[in-house]
């Protein structure tokens, strides 16, 4: 018995001196850079406090990314959660072919975000000239030439248009995610609010949408964090952009760090980004084990 | 069928198409000729079919200096197989440790595994290339298959450990009394019924592994290492290259991890759940 039980620490502890290592001492080094000088490729050690984090909210990119990460973060959750929902909703109305549609609606999550970047710069590619090309063609053979647009090519849309391949991606796994969540529900609920007369629509607003609270949480955790640390998409589509205008924080790091050797720098910068997404995951962790400990 | 219906598919046919749009546009432009891409008529179909862009997207043509995919390809597939193997292996381990023999903390060990999952990665890559540098892992398969083993612990844990919690502890405790021990028990008892979980666990790391692209970008800059979407994201990026190439290049890209997801949808859509409700 004393044994076993030595056997089995010894299963879990590779992992956990792994992650020790990879993921806890590493934050602590990189924390630890970004309170030095180091700025080229020969490692420079000399301790200078925050001072790399007070340039950082001086510099014209960093904040420019910081602005859109945020507007980014926004758009793409509002967007993901309110399609998937919806999409949910229709599924659930007893579609026939229900599992041909939500395969499709759920088939970007296992694409590529370098995939999705390559395709979506096409077909939002705008084209030398005034000429309709891309979407824009589409938009005008359709009728709907109001929506043409420069894309990630105008400084005023620039991360906007990254938003559209984002949703792309990810908005099938909210719907699957509030899919499960519909599909929880216990029918009695349903039949017994139809018995006293309740509309489909009364159904869903005051039954189905307060129990897919705990979801919505769900997504917003998800695909917030995902947002928040959105580095491939960017990278493949469009780049920094115009006037950084589709610059994110992730993006900057990747170019002050292995780029630019600003390492001390690059390192404040991931620091902020790993804050950031701590103040999300942290919070969202504790809960979810206390409810788990709860039960 | 009442009018409300009809609406009802006509919507979901529209957001069908939306999300299709893009494979659409993948597929006739990968099989038309160069004389014919243009973003004029990105949305034509194809007047005449060739695949001449897949075989130069695969083989490359050096009279150009066009590096094509087919070694990152095999790079992808020398990458993706042992990393998902070992991670699945190490998450069931960890699973049958952290439901069936607890010890004290396990919870808080486990949630201290799991933050690892949702780090942004540029908050290790700093020392991780020192350390592979240092380790001479860097630059090299075997270095990109240990990263992704050591940071896929998390989400093969969580996956493991949801699912041996369903088995009951009753089994467990009545072979302890009947004298197996730790690696018995594991063997003949929890290693069979586990073929669901490992199913999900290595669908799941195979489409992680092979569409990662930051681990690739930095851990293994040199091309005859790259994994194929870095490789990719070069083809994309350079501007000499058809776009017919580069759409055939993202199709290939994309194809194992399409493929997997349309034969074995399901265990796909369960790992995509066990990752969204984390530790509920």
């Amino acid at each position: 018995m004393k044994k076993d039980r030595l056997i089995s620490i010894l299963f879990i502890l590779p992992s956990i001196i792994l992650i020790a290592i990879f993921v806890y001492f590493f934050i602590g080094w990189t924390s630890w850079v970004s309170l030095v000088n180091w700025k080229d490729i020969f490692p420079d050690f000399t301790f200078v406090g925050l001072r790399n984090y007070a340039r950082l909210f001086q510099n014209y990119r960093f904040t420019i990314s910081l602005k859109n990460t945020i507007v980014f973060t926004a758009l793409f959750l509002v967007a993901s959660i309110t399609l998937g929902l919806l999409l949910a909703i229709l599924l659930d109305r007893k579609v026939r072919f229900e599992g041909f549609f939500r395969t499709i609606y759920l088939f970007p999550m296992a694409v590529s975000f370098v995939v999705t970047g390559v395709v979506w710069r096409w077909i939002l590619n705008p084209g030398p000239g005034g000429e309709s090309v891309g979407i824009n063609l589409l938009f005008e053979k359709i009728g709907l030439s109001f929506l043409k647009s420069g894309w990630y090519t105008d400084p005023k849309i620039g991360i906007k248009a990254v938003v559209i391949a984002a949703v792309w991606q990810m908005s099938g796994y909210v719907m699957a995610m509030y899919l499960a969540g519909i599909r929880g529900i216990p029918s009695e609920l349903y039949e017994a609010a139809q018995l006293d007369g309740a509309s489909t629509m009364q159904v869903y607003r005051h039954i189905v949408l307060p129990l897919l609270r705990p979801i919505t949480l769900g997504a917003i955790i998800i695909l917030g964090h995902i947002s928040l640390k959105i580095f491939d998409l960017v990278f493949a589509m469009t780049g920094s952009g115009i006037g950084f205008s589709c610059d994110v924080p992730a993006l900057f790091m990747y170019d002050t760090t292995f780029r630019g050797n600003y390492f001390s720098q690059g390192a404040a910068v991931a620091m902020i980004l790993l804050l950031s997404v701590a103040a999300l995951i942290v919070p969202y962790l504790i809960y979810s084990m206390r409810a788990e400990v709860r039960r | 069928m009442r009018p409300k219906r009809i609406i009802l598919y006509i919507v979901l046919v529209v957001f069908a198409v939306f999300y299709l749009m893009p494979i659409y546009v993948l597929l006739v432009t990968g099989l038309k000729s160069f004389q014919q891409v243009s973003l004029r008529e990105m949305w034509n179909l194809p007047k005449s079919i060739t695949f001449q862009s897949f075989v130069r997207a695969w083989k490359g043509d050096p009279s150009r200096g066009l590096r094509g995919l087919s070694q990152n390809f095999m790079n992808s597939v020398y990458l993706v197989i042992p990393a998902t193997l070992i991670s699945a292996m190490l998450g069931s381990m960890n699973g049958y440790v952290l439901t069936k023999w607890k010890f004290r903390g396990a919870n808080t060990v486990f949630a201290i595994l799991l933050f690892g999952m949702f780090i942004p990665y540029q908050s290790i890559l700093i020392p991780l290339v020192q350390l592979l540098q240092k380790v001479k892992l860097y630059g090299s398969i075997l270095g990109l298959i240990f990263v992704h083993c050591v940071y896929g612990i998390p989400i093969t844990t969580l996956i493991f450990r949801n699912y041996y919690s369903t088995i009951p502890s009753d089994i467990v405790e009545a072979s302890k009394i009947d004298g197996a021990n730790f690696l018995k028990i594991y063997t003949k008892i929890i290693l069979p019924v586990s073929m669901p979980a490992f199913a999900v666990v290595m669908i799941w790391q195979f489409t992680s592994i092979w569409n990662d692209f930051l681990f690739g970008l930095i851990v293994a800059p040199n091309p005859s290492v790259q994994p194929i979407t870095v490789a990719l994201n070069n083809l994309a990026g350079s501007y000499f290259v058809e776009w017919n190439i580069q759409m055939a290049g993202a199709l290939i890209t994309a194809l194992p991890t399409l493929l997997v997801y349309i034969f074995l949808g399901r265990f796909f859509m369960r790992g995509l759940l066990a990752g969204s409700l984390a530790g509920t």
